[in-house]
């Protein structure tokens, strides 16, 4: 779910950032608590109507969803053998209903929007020391060097098996490290030119007065 | 102006620039030299990313050691690899990200980006994932997001040195259009005979400055 903001002008882009991760947030919590396969069907209805209404591509949706699909058939599974399939079929709709809020919020907010969010969740955290900027900052760049990270990963074990050796986790990593070390040496000073200058943030115990 | 006054600077043991006096006020320079002679050090000197180990670099009057980030906003920097250089997930994020930091009002920074977005052809990218751009784009991006905040003076490290032959005319020629001042760091000779002036670097010491035909014979010539 890395950046895969989608532009459109529906009333669910439209939407606060805040209001949907608050929303986010509380109907994941109260999946947990809701049961009934009838209600986490009339879920997915709701949800399948949200979807439409904002007009986003099923083919961006199931690109989202496809490697936690594979985790809910064996759920499914494990039901139907040890449980009893109406529980498998609860649990899974359940998570599926969760995944589909999440990743519609992920395809209709940008994530400056989410991050400003972040920035303002945090904030009453100041006065243990924790920096708002400094916690978005570091939000922005995990979304914008996973995918970075996985190339740099792809063309070590690329330019191993050209030289003849086999799936190593020792020969991957050392390199990957030197090169993320690297790549955050220069993403440091990129950010410093840039005129990055977050507010200091001092604990309540380090303030004088 | 900037002025570089008995600059040296080393990494360890290595001394990488040694006795540097210079003043830069034209508006194209070039600099050029061997790999490890010092010309990419030269160039973080400018913006204050590095501060001397002696002497001092000014521009328009602030010390890089004293006022680094006044220093810094007056003079932009594009680095080599613009992977390294582009902050966040989506082009239009990444535009405003430089303009954020200069604290500038919302509509402002929208105003902004709009405006950079057109004049360098990335309005159709401006929703784009930055890691899903081509290498000419991605340097496009990262030039644009420093032009965004209108430094007075430019300094691009190596800009085209990862680019195929159409990405770095694509760069070469929106370097062209750069209004203000600029200094190029490359490889490319051929890129700087329009310049006004070339500065050649080897082991760390200036060894020939003055019109790009002159400097660029002696580069060619020592290398040969």
């Amino acid at each position: 779910m890395l950046s895969l903001y989608v532009p459109g002008d529906s009333f669910v882009h439209r939407a606060p950032a805040a209001a949907k991760l608050a929303i986010l947030v509380i109907c994941g919590a109260a999946l947990f608590v809701v049961s009934g396969i009838p209600v986490h069907a009339a879920e997915l209805a709701l949800l399948a109507g949200l979807f439409h209404a904002a007009r986003l591509p099923w083919r961006d949706t199931f690109r989202q969803l496809r490697t936690a699909l594979i985790f809910l058939v064996p759920i499914f599974l494990f039901h139907v053998f040890v449980t009893d399939w109406t529980l498998g079929l609860e649990t899974v709709l359940r998570i599926l209903v969760l995944l589909l809020l999440a990743v519609l919020v992920t395809l209709t907010t940008r994530t400056t929007d989410m991050i400003d969010v972040l920035e303002a969740a945090v904030r009453p955290l100041r006065h243990v020391g924790v920096n708002p900027s400094k916690t978005g900052m570091m939000l922005s760049m995990v979304i914008r060097f996973i995918p970075m990270m996985m190339r740099e990963a792809q063309e070590v074990l690329e330019a191993q098996r050209a030289r003849g050796l086999d799936r190593n986790a020792i020969a991957l990593l050392m390199p990957l490290l030197i090169k993320t070390l690297k790549m955050a040496d220069d993403l440091s000073e990129a950010i410093e030119a840039r005129g990055y200058d977050p507010e200091p943030v001092v604990p309540v115990w380090r303030r004088k007065g | 102006m900037i002025q570089v006054s008995d600059v040296s600077h080393r990494f360890g043991e290595r001394e990488v620039l040694k006795d540097i006096n210079l003043s830069v006020r034209e508006r194209r320079v070039g600099v050029i030299g061997a790999n490890g002679s010092g010309k990419s050090t030269f160039a973080r000197l400018l913006n204050g990313l590095l501060i001397p180990d002696s002497g001092a670099v000014t521009v328009d009057g602030l010390d890089t050691r004293e006022d680094a980030k006044a220093v810094r906003r007056r003079v932009g920097f594009v680095f080599q690899n613009p992977d390294n250089q582009i902050v966040f997930p989506v082009v239009e994020e990444d535009i405003a990200f430089g303009l954020k930091n200069l604290k500038l009002p919302k509509r402002e920074i929208a105003r902004k980006v709009d405006t950079v977005l057109a004049e360098y052809g990335l309005t159709h990218l401006r929703d784009r994932a930055a890691h899903l751009l081509s290498g000419g784009e991605k340097q496009l991006l990262a030039i644009s997001a420093v032009l965004v905040m209108e430094p007075r003076y430019v300094v691009l490290d190596e800009p085209m040195t990862l680019l195929d032959l159409r990405n770095k005319k694509l760069i070469l020629d929106t370097i062209r259009t750069i209004g203000q001042p600029v200094v190029l760091v490359t490889h490319d000779l051929d890129h700087l005979r329009d310049f006004e002036r070339v500065i050649v670097f080897d082991g760390g010491r200036v060894v020939a400055d003055g019109p790009p035909r002159d400097a660029i014979r002696h580069y060619t010539r020592a290398m040969a």
